[in-house]
C-alpha cells in the first residue's frame, strides 16, 4: 500500500469516529425514550388510565392493590412551582446584585459562594435538611396542630421542608443565568434611562431587567427542571407517605416515589414506577421543548 | 457607597429604592451566610469523625473500626470507569460538530439531543441504567453498571466544553496547517487538540466533580457495597461488583442506618473534594482566558 492510500485510509477512519461519537448522544437519547416508553405504559394498560392517573389511593402491597399517582403528581406540581417562586425571586435579586450594585470586591465574595453552592451534593442539602429544618417544621407542626385530632404528625418531614431545600437548590442555576442575561444588556440602554432621570432602580427593574426577560426566562425553567428532577435530597426531608401537597403533609413526589421503591418493587408495583418515571420523563421534556424555544428567541432577540 | 443615582439630583431618596437597594443586600447576603453556615455545620459535626482510620478502614462491628475507605476505592473506580470512555466519545463528538460536519439538519439535531441529555434528571439515568445495562444486558448492581449510566449523564458536560475550547482555537491554524499539506486528522491531533487542551481538562474535571456528588443515578445501578479490595489484583473483579459511592453511603448513613458520624465525616470529606474541584477549575479557566487573550491578535491580525 502506498503512503498516499494509508494516509487516506486513516483520514477517513477518523472522520467516521468522530461521527459515530457525536451520534452517539443521539442514540442515547433515542433509547431512554424508548425504553421509558416501553416500560411506562404497561401499566396503563393494566391498571387503567384514569384510575392510575387520577388515582388517589396508593396501595403497591395491600391484598387488594391499588395505583394512584394523583397526590404524587400534584406534589411535584406543588413542591416544584412553591420552590421556583420562592427561589427566582432571591435568585433574581442575588443577580442583580452581582451585576448593577455591587462593587468588584463585593461580587468577588458572592460569586464564588454561588458556585460553591452549586457544587454542593445533593445528599449533602438533604442531610442539612433532615439534621436542621425537619426539627424546626416538628416544633412549628406541635404548635400549630396542638390538640388536633386530625392532622397526622409528621415530625417536621413535610412540604414546607422540601420546598426549602429545593428552593435553595434551584438558587444558583437562577443566580448564574439570570446575571448573565443582565451582563449582556448594553450600557447604552441603562445610559439613556438614567439620562431621563429615571432612578438606579427604577432604571435596573423598569429597563435592564426587562432587557433580560428571555434570559431570565431560561434560568426559571431550568431551574423548574432542576427542582422537579431533585431526587435524593427531598427524599431526605419530605417524609414519604402519599398525601396531599398540604405544607404540613408528609408527601412523596415522582422522583422520591422512584427512589424509595424501586428497589424492592415487583410485578405491576414495578409496571407502575416506570409509569412514574415515564410521568416524570414528559414533565422535562416538555420543559427541554421550551428551552429550546426560550433559547431560539434569546437568539432571534440579538440578531 | 457612591451611585449615579438621578434621584438625588432632586434631592431625595424614593423610599421604594431604598427598600429594593435593602432587599437586593439581603438576597445577596443570604446566599453568602447559606454558605458559610453549610460549611460550619458540617464541619462542626463531621471532622471528630475524620482521622486516618476513617479514611483508610472499612466499618466493621468484629474489628471495632469506623470508616468509608471502601466507599472512597468505589468512588475512584468510577470517576476512572466513566471518563475513560466518556473523555474520548466527548471530545470526539465535539470535534465532529466543530470540524467535520457542515451547519444543517444533522448538526441540529445531535445538539438538540445533547441539550436534552443534559437535561435529564439523575434519577432518569438511574431508572434507564437500571434496565437496560443493569437487567437487559446483565451487567447486575456492579461499579460497570453505574459507570455507563454515568458516562450517558456526563457526556455533554464534555462535549460542550470542548466546543466551546474548539472556537476559540483561531482559523488562521488550520488554514496554516491545511496550506501546508497537513490532512485534517493529522491537524486536529498535532494543532487543533492541543491548543484546546486546557477547555478539555476543565470539562473533564467538571465531569468529575458531578460524579463524586452524583447519587440518584447511583442507586440502583452501582448498588451501595462497601467491600475494600484485599488486593491490588482484586481491584480488577470489582468492577462486576456492587460499590456503593461515597454519596451512596452518605445517603444510607444518615436514613436507614442512622449513623450520623459517619454521614457527617462523609459530608466533610465531600465538600473537601467538590470544593477542591471548584478551586482547580477556576484556576485552570483563569489561565485559559489570559491565554485567549493573548491569542486574540491573531484572529484579526
Amino acid at each position: 500500500m502506498t503512503n498516499k492510500a494509508k494516509l487516506h485510509i486513516v483520514e477517513s477512519a477518523a472522520k467516521y469516529i468522530f461521527t459515530f461519537c457525536a451520534v452517539l448522544a443521539v442514540f442515547a437519547v433515542c433509547s431512554i425514550t424508548v425504553y421509558m416508553i416501553a416500560k411506562g405504559t404497561p401499566a396503563f394498560k393494566n391498571v387503567g388510565v384514569s384510575e392510575l392517573l387520577f388515582g388517589t389511593l396508593w396501595k403497591p402491597t395491600a391484598a387488594e392493590p391499588s395505583f394512584g399517582i394523583q397526590y404524587i403528581i400534584l406534589s411535584s406540581i406543588v413542591g416544584t412551582a412553591a420552590s421556583v417562586l420562592l427561589g427566582v425571586p432571591i435568585g433574581l435579586f442575588t443577580a442583580v446584585f452581582l451585576t448593577e450594585v455591587s462593587g468588584k470586591r463585593l461580587a468577588a465574595v458572592v460569586q464564588p459562594a454561588i458556585e460553591l453552592l452549586a457544587a454542593i451534593p445533593s445528599v449533602i442539602y438533604g442531610l442539612l435538611g433532615l439534621m436542621l429544618l425537619n426539627p424546626l417544621m416538628y416544633k412549628l407542626e406541635r404548635i400549630l396542630f396542638a390538640g388536633s385530632e386530625t392532622h397526622q404528625f409528621t415530625g417536621g418531614a413535610n412540604m414546607i421542608s422540601a420546598v426549602l431545600v429545593l428552593a435553595i437548590m434551584i438558587l444558583p442555576t437562577v443566580v448564574n443565568v439570570s446575571a448573565s442575561s443582565i451582563r449582556a444588556v448594553s450600557k447604552e440602554l441603562r445610559a439613556a434611562s438614567m439620562a431621563l432621570g429615571a432612578s438606579k432602580m427604577q432604571t435596573i427593574f423598569k429597563v435592564t431587567v426587562p432587557a433580560a426577560k428571555s434570559g431570565i426566562m431560561t434560568g426559571v425553567v431550568l431551574g423548574i427542571g432542576r427542582a422537579l428532577g431533585e431526587a435524593m435530597a427531598i427524599n431526605m426531608v419530605a417524609g414519604g407517605s402519599v398525601n396531599l401537597p398540604l405544607p404540613f403533609n408528609s408527601v412523596r413526589f415522582l422522583t422520591t416515589q422512584l427512589v424509595s421503591e424501586m428497589g424492592y418493587a415487583e410485578g405491576i408495583h414495578r409496571q407502575v414506577l416506570f409509569s412514574v418515571g415515564l410521568v416524570l420523563y414528559v414533565f422535562i421534556m416538555v420543559i427541554n421543548l421550551l428551552l429550546l424555544k426560550l433559547r431560539k428567541e434569546a437568539v432571534e432577540n440579538e440578531a | 457607597m457612591k451611585h449615579n443615582n438621578g434621584s438625588r439630583l432632586s434631592g431625595k431618596w424614593r423610599i421604594s429604592d431604598m427598600i429594593l437597594y435593602v432587599l437586593i443586600g439581603l438576597c445577596a447576603a443570604f446566599a453568602v451566610l447559606l454558605l458559610v453556615s453549610i460549611i460550619v455545620y458540617v464541619l462542626m459535626r463531621g471532622i471528630g469523625s475524620v482521622n486516618w482510620q476513617f479514611l483508610t478502614t472499612v466499618t466493621s462491628v468484629r474489628k471495632g473500626t469506623v470508616g468509608i475507605a471502601g466507599n472512597i476505592v468505589n468512588t475512584v473506580m468510577i470517576v476512572i470507569l466513566t471518563m475513560f470512555i466518556a473523555t474520548p466519545v466527548g471530545v470526539g463528538a465535539a470535534i465532529y460538530l466543530n470540524e467535520y460536519a457542515k451547519p444543517g439538519k444533522a448538526v441540529r439535531i445531535i445538539e438538540f439531543a445533547t441539550e436534552t441529555l443534559s437535561g435529564i434528571p439523575s434519577i432518569i439515568f438511574g431508572l434507564f441504567g437500571r434496565i437496560f445495562f443493569g437487567e437487559t444486558l446483565g451487567l447486575g448492581y456492579s461499579l460497570l453498571t453505574g459507570a455507563l449510566t454515568l458516562i450517558l449523564m456526563v457526556l455533554p458536560l464534555i462535549t460542550r466544553n470542548t466546543q466551546e475550547a474548539l472556537k476559540t482555537v483561531p482559523n488562521s491554524y488550520r488554514h496554516g496547517a491545511v496550506g501546508l499539506g497537513a490532512g485534517k486528522w493529522y491537524t486536529i491531533r498535532t494543532i487543533l487538540l492541543p491548543s484546546s487542551m486546557p477547555g478539555i481538562i476543565t470539562g473533564v474535571i467538571l465531569a468529575i466533580g458531578r460524579i463524586v456528588g452524583e447519587s440518584a443515578a447511583l442507586l440502583f445501578t452501582a448498588g451501595s457495597g462497601k467491600a475494600l479490595p484485599k488486593t491490588f489484583v482484586a481491584i480488577f473483579p470489582k468492577i462486576f461488583q456492587s460499590g456503593g459511592t461515597m454519596t451512596i453511603n452518605l445517603y444510607l448513613s444518615a436514613t436507614s442506618e442512622g449513623d450520623f458520624d459517619t454521614a457527617f465525616g462523609s459530608a466533610v470529606v465531600l465538600l473537601v473534594l467538590v470544593f477542591l474541584i471548584n478551586l482547580v477549575t477556576k484556576r485552570l479557566a483563569a489561565k485559559y482566558d489570559t491565554q485567549r487573550a493573548k491569542q486574540l491578535p491573531c484572529l484579526h491580525g
